[in-house]
């Protein structure tokens, strides 16, 4: 049983690494041929990061239920943990290699990943020390602690002069891509995906429902939220590492202010707490929006830009109309039409839930 | 069930993915055009929202004000100029987002572009990248510029302003004895404190007091005491508004009646808001000011004001100088192609713009450019002094008509290339 699983997994993971190495071998040379191309690749990328800062948000506050505020704050020390390695250790090493060796471009991806990997480590570890004490509060007090802790990053950022400070850390080498962006996307779906069905995902849907019968049960309620925490942070500052090393390459502490924040609070919300699809649907949205609305202008008299209107205006009304959220707390599947037989029991009630028990439901701050 | 979760995650993913067709008919089209004789498309991407909005309105008036003018007189080789808009909210991520729409969608042949320098230096790597020149209106970090070789800047950067703001206290004002007071956690503070200090020595006068403070702190009183024994002429205090009006406020009440000098970080409606009766016979550099006597200014005024109906702030007049220098370039270059336009902006040498007059030296700044100091009086910003390197060259360019591009000082006006005022710029 188990042997047959995971073959079936690895097989998966190799036609996923295959077709998002197609895809980038075609937009790269897409992007040759059609110079307009490298826009949209440069969208892709930014939805690729916004659906793992999504994703991995959901941990915490879908699925956990804990509403944290502080995911640029995470984002920022695993972008700022990766740029400083590669600025100060991997760029001059591998410099040093001859241009466009394949030396070269084997250590690169080795040390991006490295670098990434050391981010998300660092985001993992700031998630502890974050989530330890804080993780004792509740609702709003916990959400005005993390919103703290983004800020206290930010600033401490602009503190420190080895990462540039207030002027902005430039000179990261451009070695993320498409392929790794969306790599690691996919890495965080699967975790995420995996997560929420073992035992401790479970403990997490079971601290959100009611922590008190939680308790009651035997979870170790504090150990499982600052879990999710740790989980969701690390992911958060995998994704700012990818983000650090993506072309301009520039970081600079004002775009992780707590707008950032809530920008991926938005999508999860709008999404669906607790719906990993809704996440991704969501962050998809609210990222090609802002960018399919710029030739609006040249329809307005006078130049005037009402992009910003429009984006607001369809994300109250999204809201106003699905205030659970784009699939509440089902998954995109769960909505589609299949043989109701076929299907255990649980899985059919859970299918059937209607819209007003989600909503019901919905606040899962306590 | 968990399997067909990830099958269709990953099925998704791969639609969206694929999900986006390159519009190649569109672009095709667009760089044909360009080639042949139709429009020249130039990109602009700046704060028109958020939190630096106002900067970014001021200079996209004066680049509408300027191409405009360019466009009425006929345009450059026969063809008219177009400026694609794009905002970014005031956020790096979404100025990288813009200037790659501009370049990829609209292969504009050029950018206009920001006054943050945290934004300029976002989309600097993207236009170097492309081989798309791009000029800075008004970013002062001298690393915007570093980023390479297509990336130019239209205003003064900070160890310049310091340096001047030297030269016109000891040979203007002769003042011999000055004090300087510096945000130790700012660059720009540092710089200009580090260039004015060289300078000011170097011609003569004394550093009589050296203080320092952070951003954000409310005391200031030791460190003010401190410089009051020392009994200098002149307080330099290369800081920000917010903390300038509390610096000037503490120094009044222990007596002081020095004036305070700083630089264009001062500029700001707030300064004398909070600063009050504490800032009168106080003054700073700045890049331009509206009061300016020089015809290029005056003109520029009037125009601007018929047309908006307000004063312009120096942010316009950066703003209108980078358009009019890059139609310039494009005119001479007779392409637009990114290497021929490049090679053609860095040869501005002699231009008479608003902001005085504009020599791109071989780091892709303005070299020895004009200052405007201004002196707080009632309560309102006045004209104090105007420090021109190219005082000589200037007001005999000055005589010639400034509105129309006709090249007149663009490649004929060199002989103001080389400062004679001493303000030998080191970066």
């Amino acid at each position: 049983m188990f042997r047959r699983w995971y073959l079936r997994d690895f097989i998966l993971l190799i036609i996923y690494i295959a077709v998002l190495y197609g895809a980038w071998v075609a937009l790269e040379y897409a992007a040759v041929y059609w110079p307009s191309m490298r826009y949209y690749n440069r969208i892709l990328v930014m939805m690729g990061i916004n659906i793992t800062l999504a994703v991995s948000l959901n941990i915490i506050n879908g699925h956990a239920g804990q509403f944290s505020l502080g995911h640029a704050g995470f984002m920022a020390v695993g972008a700022y943990s990766a740029a400083y390695l590669s600025v100060y250790y991997f760029g001059p090493y591998v410099a040093k290699m001859p241009d466009g060796s394949a030396q070269q471009i084997v250590w690169q991806n080795l040390l991006l990943i490295v670098a990434v990997l050391a981010g998300g480590l660092m985001s993992a570890i700031a998630g502890y020390i974050v989530g330890l004490p804080s993780l004792r509060l509740r609702g709003d007090y916990l959400a005005i602690v993390t919103l703290g802790f983004g800020e206290i990053i930010r600033v401490l950022i602009l503190n420190i002069e080895a990462i540039g400070a207030a002027r902005g850390l430039s000179g990261i080498p451009a070695w993320s891509s498409f392929f790794w962006v969306f790599f690691f996307c996919g890495l965080t779906i699967l975790i995420s995906n995996r997560l929420v069905s073992s035992s401790v995902g479970r403990a997490f849907l079971a601290i959100r429902e009611d922590q008190i019968a939680a308790e009651s049960m035997g979870i170790d309620t504090t150990r499982y939220k600052v879990k999710a925490f740790i989980i969701g942070s690390c992911l958060a500052g995998v994704a700012g590492g990818l983000f650090a090393h993506y072309t301009p390459a520039y970081l600079n502490p004002t775009g992780f202010t707590f707008i950032r924040s809530f920008e991926v609070v938005a999508m999860v919300v709008l999404g669906g707490l607790g719906s990993i699809s809704g996440s991704i649907v969501a962050a998809i949205i609210l990222t090609l929006l802002p960018e399919a609305l710029r030739p609006v202008k040249d329809y307005m008299p006078g130049g005037r830009d009402p992009r910003m209107v429009i984006y607001s205006i369809m994300l109250i009304v999204l809201m106003l109309t699905r205030p659970q959220g784009l699939f509440g707390r089902k998954e995109l599947w769960q909505f589609l039409p299949r043989r109701k037989d076929s299907l255990p029991n649980e899985a059919r009630d859970e299918g059937n839930a209607d819209d007003k028990l989600d909503r019901d439901a919905a606040p899962p701050v306590t | 069930m968990r399997n067909k979760a990830l099958i269709l995650s990953t099925a998704i993913l791969s639609l969206v993915l694929m999900g986006c067709p390159p519009k190649t008919g569109e672009t095709g089209g667009a760089a044909a055009t360009t080639d042949a004789g139709g429009e020249i498309l130039v990109g602009e991407f700046g704060s028109l929202t958020g939190s630096e909005a106002t900067f970014g309105q001021s200079t996209h008036n004066g680049i509408m004000l300027a191409i405009d003018e360019v466009n009425a007189a006929g345009g450059v080789n026969n063809r008219k100029i177009r400026v694609l808009t794009e905002d970014d909210q005031s956020k790096a991520e979404e100025a990288a987002n813009a200037v790659t729409k501009l370049i990829s969608q609209n292969n504009v042949v050029s950018i206009l572009g920001e006054v943050a320098s945290s934004n300029s230096l976002a989309a600097a790597p993207i236009c170097q990248q492309n081989k798309v020149p791009m000029i800075t209106p008004s970013s002062t970090n001298p690393r915007v510029t570093e980023v390479g070789d297509y990336i130019f800047r239209m205003c003064f950067i900070d160890p310049y302003q310091g340096e001047a703001m030297a030269n016109y206290l000891t040979k203007e004002l002769k003042l011999k004895r000055a004090a300087i007071l510096i945000d130790v956690k700012s660059d720009y503070s540092t710089g200009l404190a580090q260039y004015f200090e060289r300078t000011f020595t170097a011609n003569g006068g004394q550093i009589v007091g050296k203080q320092s403070y952070s951003k954000g702190d409310s005391d200031f009183r030791s460190q003010l005491t401190a410089i009051k024994a020392a009994n200098p002429q002149v307080i330099f205090v290369p800081g920000y508004y917010n903390d300038i009006g509390q610096i000037a406020i503490q120094a009044r009440d222990l007596g002081m009646s020095q004036p305070l000098a700083g630089g264009d970080g001062w500029e700001s409606p707030k300064l004398i808001e909070i600063g009050g009766k504490a800032l009168e016979g106080c003054f700073y550099s700045n890049h331009y000011h509206v009061d300016d006597p020089a015809p290029a200014v005056r003109t520029f005024v009037q125009k601007y004001q018929e047309r908006y109906g307000a004063k312009p702030d120096a942010l316009a007049a950066l703003g209108y100088d980078s358009a009019k220098v890059l139609a310039e370039a494009i005119k001479r270059a007779g392409k637009t192609d990114g290497p021929a336009l490049r090679d053609a902006i860095a040869q501005t040498k002699g231009y008479l713009g608003v902001t005085g007059l504009i020599n791109l030296g071989p780091d892709r700044n303005p070299v020895g450019k004009k200052l405007a100091i201004l002196e707080i009086r009632n309560g309102q910003t006045a004209l104090k002094g105007i420090v021109d390197p190219n005082a000589s060259a200037g007001a005999a360019a000055g005589a010639t008509d400034t509105t129309g591009t006709t090249a007149s000082a663009a490649t004929t006006g060199t002989t103001g290339s080389t400062p004679t005022t001493g303000t030998t710029r080191t970066q």
